[in-house]
């Protein structure tokens, strides 16, 4: 299935990492709560009490699928407002154990611009396939100093899996508090359990942008940064029609999730085996050890702001790593710290309403747009 | 011996990923141990020259970052 708007011709969707088509029933729960959770939800009357009762049913249900507490899940107003709060105010509270913030080297930009103004950031090298080095993340969790440690759970970009259990034994051995941003794998995979603060994007797993999860353990001390607000995590409140809708897609994506995974594995295998046929590419990130939808492939000599563009042509949509595809025309960090190909990158998520038609529809148009790019800028014979 | 003279392959002002083609085309035909230096103003560059010896077996002898009267960097490879 496709999400062709009415009138268009048929599109391949496959640029759907953190923002996938709303599950059919999140839009159905969002128009339900447009009718009863319309009111603001701290407020006192019938309404207002009305709307705080699918806030909190909201709250539950997530905590249910996170393996947490209702008391500690909040709603904040988007991924990575979460990923910002949580490192600001959890290295605020742990001012007196230090000032550093470890994290990987692949952790998203918002996990690392968030660790400069809050200490000193120290990153941890990956691998070639994107994987942190366990036995330095541990080394450097165990160092003095360190307020917060930062690993996610699986990397959104090139899909590998993160040592989370182990780095979160150590770090809950040293006393540091470890985030997991687990932004790019709730509703893919399970659930990590290894964490103290979780971040989780409602938009990647089919439900609205516009609202963020934050689970905080409640062990974890936080401390109040910025301007004060009755709602630390969410100033201004929270959208119950958004949570609502973010929290009935996670609970619509969970009841098949094995059989999604399943299925999209096989298809991300077939895949990154028909791309490494094309020749002078390098397929990034761990063929095992990864998400089940996420594929990155880098082709040498080629511009990927033109191939996206010729993909786009074809009528397939899909993202990219490359410095020229990027506003700030930097290339992509993650795919730099893994000592890859970072330019001619395409950047596939499939949906789980991704078909194996579309999948092999896009394997068969892809080595022509490449060999097309790649006499646009005449490297034949190099 | 005589070192093989460095190569240099001016690059700057141009954007991935030309700097690595013209890196490439300067480097064809040119005899194992010659090395290269390319010098880009791209911020790709730094990682892609690097990777494209990795793919081509070439070695990546070193990059150096520019920040007095141009701003970049000069990478250099030797052939294999």
């Amino acid at each position: 299935m496709s999400h062709a708007t009415p009138g268009t011709p048929d599109r391949v969707h496959l640029d759907n990492g953190g923002r996938a088509p709303w599950h059919p029933l999140a839009r159905q729960a969002f128009e339900q709560a447009l009718a009863d959770g319309w009111a603001d939800p701290r407020r006192l009357h019938a309404e207002g009490r009305r709307a705080a009762r699918l806030l909190d049913g909201a709250r539950e249900a997530i905590a249910e699928v996170l393996g947490a507490r209702t008391q500690e899940v909040h709603l904040t107003p988007s991924h990575t407002a979460s990923l910002h709060a949580a490192v600001a105010s959890v290295s605020a509270a742990r001012r007196r154990a230090g000032g550093t913030v470890v994290a990987s080297a692949v952790e998203r930009a918002a996990v690392l611009q968030a660790a400069g103004p809050a200490g000193e950031l120290v990153t941890v090298p990956v691998d070639r396939a994107g994987r942190v080095d366990t036995d330095a993340m541990v080394a450097a969790v165990r160092a003095p100093g360190v307020a917060l440690a930062a690993l996610q759970h699986a990397n959104g970009e090139v899909g590998t899996l993160q040592p989370v259990e182990s780095v979160h034994d150590a770090a809950r051995a040293a006393g540091v508090p470890l985030l997991v941003d687990a932004g790019a794998s709730v509703g893919h995979v399970a659930a990590p359990q290894s964490w103290d603060v979780l971040a989780a994007d409602p938009a990647d797993w089919g439900g609205p942008a516009g609202v963020g999860v934050l689970a905080v353990r409640q062990r974890v001390r936080t401390a109040a940064v910025g301007p004060e607000d009755e709602d630390p995590w969410a100033p201004g409140g929270v959208s119950v029609p958004l949570a609502f809708a973010a929290a009935v897609a996670l609970q619509a994506v969970e009841s098949d999730r094995a059989a999604q995974e399943a299925r999209r594995r096989a298809l991300v295998d077939r895949l990154r085996a028909e791309v490494a046929r094309i020749p002078d590419v390098e397929v990034v990130g761990d063929p095992e050890g990864r998400l089940p939808h996420v594929a990155t492939f880098s082709f040498l000599y080629v511009d990927g702001e033109a191939l996206v563009t010729e993909l786009d042509r074809h009528g397939f949509a899909v993202g990219s790593g490359s410095a020229c595809t990027a506003s700030t025309l930097e290339p992509s960090h993650v795919l730099a710290a893994m000592g890859v190909l970072t330019h001619g990158n395409v950047r596939i998520a499939l949906d789980r309403t991704t078909t194996a038609d579309e999948v092999d529809r896009f394997t068969a148009v892809l080595p022509a747009a490449v060999a097309r790019v790649r006499d646009m800028l005449g490297v034949g014979g190099l | 011996m005589n070192r093989v003279p460095d190569t240099l392959v001016d690059a700057r002002g141009l954007r991935c990923p030309l700097p690595v083609i013209r890196l490439a085309a300067a480097a064809k035909g040119l005899p194992a141990g010659t090395e290269l230096t390319v010098l880009s103003t791209d911020p790709a560059a730094r990682h892609d020259v690097p990777a494209w010896c990795r793919m081509r077996g070439h070695v990546h002898v070193a990059t150096r970052e520019h920040s007095d009267d141009w701003t970049g960097w000069s990478v250099t490879v030797r052939l294999a």
